[in-house]
């Protein structure tokens, strides 16, 4: 980074920007329904004012923090931020009820920070290469990729792999809802319009894991009479114990973090993938992977720091070829042009105070996370103190004013509430939830890309391991699949075994 | 000292009439919101149609003194935007982002909605479509594809947006118009221009009809090789790309447009105090500055204007239609 662009990014006035980027991004992140996508477009008509390294600086801070503060409601409601959340909110919920709440958080946004970092020196160093990788993917490999998203959901899945399975296969149901885009035709939308682009992931998610709880929350009510019992720890011990749980997992921080930065720079639905491949890894190679999906601190840590990192890893395809790799990258990349720079191969070259702005930017917003962060966190846990028999009506309040800010229409508030039902009878029968959204996200993104790849092959099933990386990912997908059903035999035959021996 | 009396008598009423004619003159097309508008973007965040509107939402806010916020109703190919525009409360609270897909929609079956189901303001943006390859393709010109598709019918794919979408028109069109089969380059449809030119640059598609403005980038940089223009002038920032109305013998042109609409049955009062603003706002320095970023023109077309542009449009395209055997 050359010093100039060093004092650009370090100048009061950018420093103020992110700053206030970062209370914003804070609280919109923080709102259960809003996200880091919906911030950024709101910033938009602000940035025309900016000059063009403030413009970036806000709209990186503003990602940045509200993809991690999507964590304070996942932790403290039960309502994930984004679906990259999804995959460790039960973990933090849990520790959140067990009285952890703010050790949870701050295991989140330390872990976010760091895997920001993590994120935008890789960036630093190997953008135009991982560009190149990214860029090489067609619709064969990422229906590849996102099986291999799939595949970790049902290891992921706090159940049996059967069980997990099911809850892959309702979210994949759902999925299935809405106009397919190789024929345009209209699949299970009853003649509502609303339904013809299909099953959004925000009402989804907000029904699946926020109503679903608010239901069970009713249920419990009367059973148990101590209304206010998650008083949180002290702020001093949960820091430090944040800190002491940090420290203890370097490996899966260091792994999550450069896997979330190398998934997330993928065409498709990067950065989601990112979480549940680092997550299912954590559990993997964990000394305690009982302990995932009931309140592991290390499940956090491990989806935390790599959905931040995805971030980063999302600007590479935007940046270095202009072809956005989410929502955020791609309004980013208007705000660019508007500002008369236009990404491309050369960027690097023509353009070298803006890629350095950029990443010293992503850097500062990262530091001056922690701080708006433990604010945050401190401010919000003290929703904690509300009995549940006041907060229940609040979060189904929250749940369907988000819903309907997201989407706009009514349909929206009534699949929060179909799916709040199917997600409080899968629980109800021991089915986790996780996968089910995995299911609705990437449901589609299979179904697309596996019905191109069709076309393009003309019906030919080989087409699926004809190029180089599509080969790998596809030997890497089937050999898992292998071993899943190899596990799902012995999970049965073991169960039956133990059904002999009892009936004996 | 009559006559002096008479004159100034005649001047006074002249003054007089004159201020009159003035209110009279202003009283037409200065209606103003006095609350929040809603500008509904039938297409994603971060497409053309989105950064075209959103610069345009901000500038009518300036102008206006309320703000324009940009809802992007996306979905059904278009269908669910442009029905959220045309099914609005005429009032001039709600108003919309209404593209080329007005005249395609409902050829296709898509919808019933038509461009007479909502009012046309201004014209916003004229985008013509692009003939692109990869930049190591062994093809040369347009001329050359066609020919190779003509001896191999089938064997190259394009894409660039969905089945029966702006673009697959563009390519189908064309093909249809050179007296070739429009299957003769399949196509394979996708979400979107990003999506496409993701497809092409990894080698999943040979060709991509996505608008030029949208290539320009990464064929500057020489990543991507623009074959042809899909208009009857070069573009300015790419002089070097022959159009497809010098190269082939048909002539063929194809553009989409994004323009600034109402919904059906506006008072004409508010839509011409709308085109009035609209058409201030797009001739200032600021607007040109933006446009040029695109690479593209600024265009200033009035309400009057484009209607008749979107009746020709309707026609055009159709016939496209029903020759590739697209209508229902």
């Amino acid at each position: 980074m050359t010093p100039d662009v060093f004092l650009t990014v370090l100048a009061p006035e950018n420093l103020a920007i992110i700053a206030i980027a970062t209370f914003y991004g804070c609280f919109v992140g923080a709102v259960p329904g809003l996200t880091a996508t919906m911030a950024v477009a709101l910033l938009v008509p602000f940035t025309f004012f900016l000059d063009p390294i403030p413009a970036i600086s806000a709209i990186v801070a503003t990602t940045t923090t509200a993809i991690f503060a999507g964590d304070i409601s996942g932790t403290l409601l039960r309502i994930p931020g984004t679906p990259a959340s999804a995959a460790y909110v039960d973990d933090a919920h849990r520790l959140s009820q067990e009285g952890h709440a703010r050790t949870s958080l701050f295991v989140s946004l330390f872990t976010a920070a760091v895997g920001g970092v993590v994120g935008v020196l890789i960036l630093m160093m190997i953008a135009p290469q991982l560009a190149r990788i990214a860029i090489s993917f067609s619709s064969f490999e990422t229906f590849w990729l996102a099986c291999l998203g799939l595949t970790c959901a049902i290891f992921v899945g706090g159940g049996t792999v059967p069980k997990s399975f099911a809850s892959l296969c309702i979210g994949l149901a759902v999925a299935s809802v809405g106009i397919d885009v190789a024929v345009g035709h209209p699949r299970y939308t009853f003649g509502v319009p609303d339904l013809l682009d299909g099953i959004s992931f925000i009402p989804a998610m907000i029904g699946i894991f926020a109503f679903s709880e608010v239901l069970r929350t009713v249920q419990n009510l009367e059973k148990r009479k101590e209304a206010v019992t998650e008083i949180t720890e002290k702020v001093g011990r949960a820091l430090a114990g944040a800190f002491r749980i940090v420290v203890r997992f370097p490996g899966t921080l260091a792994r999550s973090s450069v896997l979330g930065t190398l998934v997330g720079a993928l065409p498709g639905a990067g950065a989601d993938i990112a979480a549940w491949i680092s997550y299912a890894l954590a559990r993997r190679f964990s000394k305690n992977p009982e302990k995932f999906g009931k309140g592991s601190y290390e499940g956090v840590a491990a989806g935390g720091s790599s959905n931040n990192a995805a971030i980063g890893g999302a600007w590479t395809p935007a940046l270095v070829f202009g072809i956005p790799g989410d929502s955020v990258t791609a309004i980013a990349i208007g705000v660019l042009l508007l500002k008369g720079m236009t990404p491309g191969p050369r960027i690097f070259v023509d353009q070298p105070e803006l890629t350095s702005a950029l990443f010293g930017s992503f850097l500062v917003a990262n530091i001056i996370m922690v701080p708006v962060g433990i604010l945050a966190i401190l401010a919000s846990t003290y929703i904690l103190k509300v009995p549940r028999a006041v907060m229940a009506p609040v979060i189904l309040l929250f749940s369907l004013v988000g819903a309907f800010a997201i989407a706009g229409t009514v349909t929206a508030v009534w699949i929060v509430l179909a799916l709040g039902l199917v997600g409080y009878l899968m629980e109800q029968n021991g089915i986790p939830l996780a996968p089910a959204i995995l299911g609705i996200v990437l449901g589609k993104i299979i179904e697309d890309n596996f019905m191109i790849s069709m076309i393009k092959a003309q019906g030919d099933f080989m087409g699926f391991f004809d190029r180089q990386y599509s080969l790998v990912l596809g030997i890497l997908t089937l050999g898992l699949w292998g071993l899943l059903i190899l596990r799902t035999i012995r999970e049965m035959l073991r169960a039956g075994r133990k059904r002999k021996g009892v009936s004996r | 000292m009559t006559t002096t009396h008479l004159t100034r008598l005649l001047g006074a009423t002249a003054l007089g009439f004159g201020a009159v004619l003035a209110t009279q003159a202003a009283a037409e097309c200065d209606w103003k919101p006095e609350r929040a508008v809603t500008y509904i973007v039938p297409w994603g965040a971060g497409g053309g149609t989105d950064a075209n509107s959103r610069m345009l939402a901000s500038l009518l806010s300036q102008e206006f003194g309320v703000p324009f916020n940009v809802v992007n109703r996306t979905g059904g190919n278009g269908v669910t935007g442009h029905s959220a525009i045309a099914r609005a409360e005429p009032d001039g609270y709600t108003v919309g982002a209404v593209t080329v897909e007005i005249n395609t929609m409902h050829w296709v079956g898509l919808t019933d909605l038509t461009h007479e189901d909502i009012t046309p303001i201004a014209l916003v943006d004229v985008v013509p479509a692009g003939f692109t390859v990869k930049a190591d393709s062994e093809f040369g010109s347009v001329t050359e594809v066609l020919e190779y598709a003509k001896a191999n019918p089938g064997e190259l794919t394009a894409s660039g947006t969905s089945q029966g979408g702006i673009w697959h028109l563009a390519l189908a069109g064309l093909l249809n118009a050179e007296g070739m089969d429009p299957e003769a380059i399949r196509w394979i449809p996708s979400q979107g221009a990003g999506p496409a030119m993701q497809e092409l640059m990894a080698g999943g598609v040979d060709v991509v009809t996505v608008a030029q403005s949208e290539a320009k980038t990464l064929i500057e940089q020489g990543e991507l090789k623009g074959l042809g223009y899909m208009h009857t002038e070069r573009m300015a920032a790419l002089p070097d790309i022959p159009t497809t109305a010098e190269e082939l013998p048909s002539g063929w042109t194809l553009a989409a447009n994004i323009t600034l609409s109402g919904p059906g049955g506006m008072d004409p009062e508010i839509a011409c105090s709308y085109e009035k603003a609209a058409l201030k706002v797009m001739d200032t320095q600021e607007w040109a500055d933006f446009k040029a970023s695109r690479g593209a023109d600024v265009v200033l077309m009035g309400s009057e204007d484009l209607a008749a542009l979107m009746v020709k449009n309707d026609q055009a395209l159709g016939d496209t239609i029903k020759a590739i055997g697209m209508a229902k």
